[in-house]
């Protein structure tokens, strides 16, 4: 995904290479501003006060060294309870949404009719608002009067409290999230429609079985796809947090607690802006790390020429 | 899979071995609709039940067994939700966030990702892998700093901290951009170039024109973006006055916690833009999403 393309100036009779470097300064100069006003400045700000005692209130940081760092490792079972949720929360979609949004785009790549109907509304969910599909889905999964424990009575079954028991909130957090995965739909749909339909019309004549023709020609072949939406599911299902602030705010009993809404409770709610920002450097590490170890286990094994 | 064609009927019988296959393709078609059509039922049951429960009396909101279809049709509903909140600030709110944002990330990762694409500069790669390295660092590591920062300058409770931003770039369209511009032929340049154009000619002439998808597509995510934005104008935005459609839908639900019928119908004139706009921008849109998700 993130690899550059080659750099044409080292292809020979390509490109005139008298370029002045002012005229690429100058076009890149608002990315510059940009990125020292609202990149490395709030980094490095947010590195320094996470050493600091800081309160919304008077805007002064007073130096406390590593406590923060210390309270949160020691003293504060809902640092890890966020990061155990939040890794929960990850892996399940992970899954969940890879193999459901694999099996739709594979069905959908099969020269079905009213293709574009079926596209549009897979793809659907990620049009409406997240505050409005939030809003439908608590209204839905009420426990009394929502559609599903009303259509589950239909067929003679009690449904559960849904988002409001410790037992099913993350899975129904987790169900919604899937609904909401269309976007992935129509990458894996496009990676279909990318396979050679003559790999496939050869594997028949050497009498391959379906289920090889998956293994040895599909997955190799959606590979490229695979990598793109796993590495962005990985990094966005771990920042998760307008879906889950409004459907629980990180209930019942913490079961939803994710690791950013923990984060901003206490950045925005108790306003330990200091303690916050050490959250904040926590979870960057941890995702930069989890993202390198992806990098290196699987983007060697992606196929990008065809 | 293969979808081979099947011996044309009519001209002879089919022998039983072509009729076998023949039906397995039927057969195979049949499932493939049946699944895709429980599904999406499935995915659109929770856009139907929003659209129900808005135009339903609020005595039958709350009526067992659920009814997807509404006995009695209440459409003031609709009328009552712009009532109970201040609806139409709210819908300004969110529709002057989305164009400024807008015309912001289109001029500001057009003109930037010129520089990325099409000059060749010493230093340009190295500055590029930045660019990709800023999309690893997660919003919350700045989102308490810039708090700091816009409240400094006096920016909360407006929407400055939510557009000023958009001017000078984001790494993801800058990528999206610039792979895009770096197919279009490099012959066209240098044409420019022999008569005379300035790069300044060549990026506003050439480059601009020939970059419309990728603009566009540029733009229908950052509409979408912005109008769904929850925690940018949860963050910043703190007097009910500025409040954007996506956290004022909220007051419905304190407020009102039963009204459930206003707060769906509140919802669906909330989603009901981004639909139509759909419906004009989809090709690009669905070609955008395909672009981001290339190879290299």
């Amino acid at each position: 995904m993130f690899k550059l393309k080659r750099d044409p100036a080292k292809q020979p009779n390509s490109w005139r290479t008298d370029n002045l470097p002012a005229w690429g300064l100058f076009f890149v100069t608002p990315w510059i501003i940009g990125f020292l006003a609202f990149t490395v400045y709030p980094f490095f700000a947010s590195l320094y006060f996470s050493f600091t005692n800081f309160n919304i209130i008077n805007f002064s940081p007073r130096w406390v060294g590593l406590d923060n760092y210390v309270e949160l490792f020691s003293a504060d079972p809902l640092f890890w309870i966020s990061i155990g949720n939040s890794i929960k929360y990850a892996a399940l979609l992970l899954v969940a949404a890879t193999i459901f949004d694999i099996f739709i785009a594979y069905l959908l790549s099969l020269d079905v009719k009213f293709l574009s109907i079926y596209r549009t509304i897979f793809f659907f969910p990620v049009l409406v608002p997240v505050v409005a599909a939030s809003l439908t889905w608590i209204w839905i999964l009420n426990p009394r009067f929502g559609l599903m424990n009303g259509l589950l009575d239909l067929i003679g079954v009690k449904g559960p409290n849904w988002l409001a028991s410790p037992n099913t909130a993350m899975y129904s957090l987790i169900f919604i999230a899937v609904w909401g995965s269309g976007r992935q739909v129509i990458v894996y749909l496009s990676g279909f429609n990318d396979i050679p339909r003559s790999l496939y019309e050869a594997a028949d004549i050497d009498g391959a079985s379906g289920i090889q023709k998956f293994w040895r020609i599909t997955l190799p072949l959606l590979s490229p796809q695979i990598f793109f939406n796993v590495v962005t599911l990985i990094i966005f299902s771990l920042q998760s947090f307008s879906e889950v602030y409004i459907m629980t705010g990180g209930g019942p009993a913490n079961s939803t607690l994710l690791y950013a809404v923990n984060l901003y409770n206490r950045a925005f709610r108790d306003f330990a802006m200091g303690y916050a920002s050490a959250l904040a450097w926590i979870m960057f590490l941890l995702i930069l790390g989890l993202t390198l170890i992806i990098f290196k286990f699987l983007s060697g094994r992606v196929i990008y020429e065809r | 899979m293969a979808v081979l064609q099947p011996a044309a009927p009519g001209r002879r019988a089919m022998s039983s071995e072509e009729r076998g296959y023949f039906l397995r393709q039927r057969l195979k078609t049949v499932i493939t609709h049946a699944i895709l059509i429980v599904f999406g039922i499935t995915f659109m049951l929770p856009f139907v039940w929003m659209i129900s429960s808005s135009l339903k009396p609020n005595v039958d909101i709350f009526e067992l067994p659920v009814r997807l279809i509404p006995k009695t049709y209440r459409i003031e509903n609709y009328i009552d939700a712009t009532n109970a909140i201040p609806f139409w600030q709210y819908l300004w709110n969110s529709t002057y966030y989305t164009i400024f944002a807008t015309i912001g990330a289109v001029l500001s990762n057009t003109f930037i990702a010129y520089g990325f694409a099409r000059v060749r500069w010493r230093g340009r790669n190295v500055l590029f892998i930045i660019v990709i390295a800023t999309m690893m660092l997660p919003f919350q590591v700045r989102m308490i700093p810039l708090y700091v920062l816009f409240a400094k300058l006096g920016w909360l409770n407006s929407f400055l901290p939510l557009i000023v931003p958009n001017f000078f770039g984001n790494a993801f369209y800058i990528f999206l951009m610039r792979q895009f511009m770096m197919t279009l032929p490099k012959e066209l340049d240098d044409a420019a170039r022999i008569d005379g154009a300035s790069e300044w000619g060549i990026f506003w002439r050439i480059a601009v024109p020939l970059s419309k998808p990728a603009i566009l597509t540029v733009a229908i995510f950052e509409i979408i973006h912005t109008w769904h934005d929850f925690v940018g104008p949860l963050v910043y935005l703190r007097h009910p006055t500025k409040y954007t459609l996506s956290i004022g839908l909220r007051l419905y639900f304190t407020q009102y916690g039963a009204e459930w019928g206003l707060l769906m119908a509140a919802a669906a004139m909330f989603t009901i833009p981004m639909v139509i706009f759909f419906f004009f921008a989809q090709r690009s849109f669905i070609e955008g999403i395909t672009l981001t998700g290339l190879k290299g």
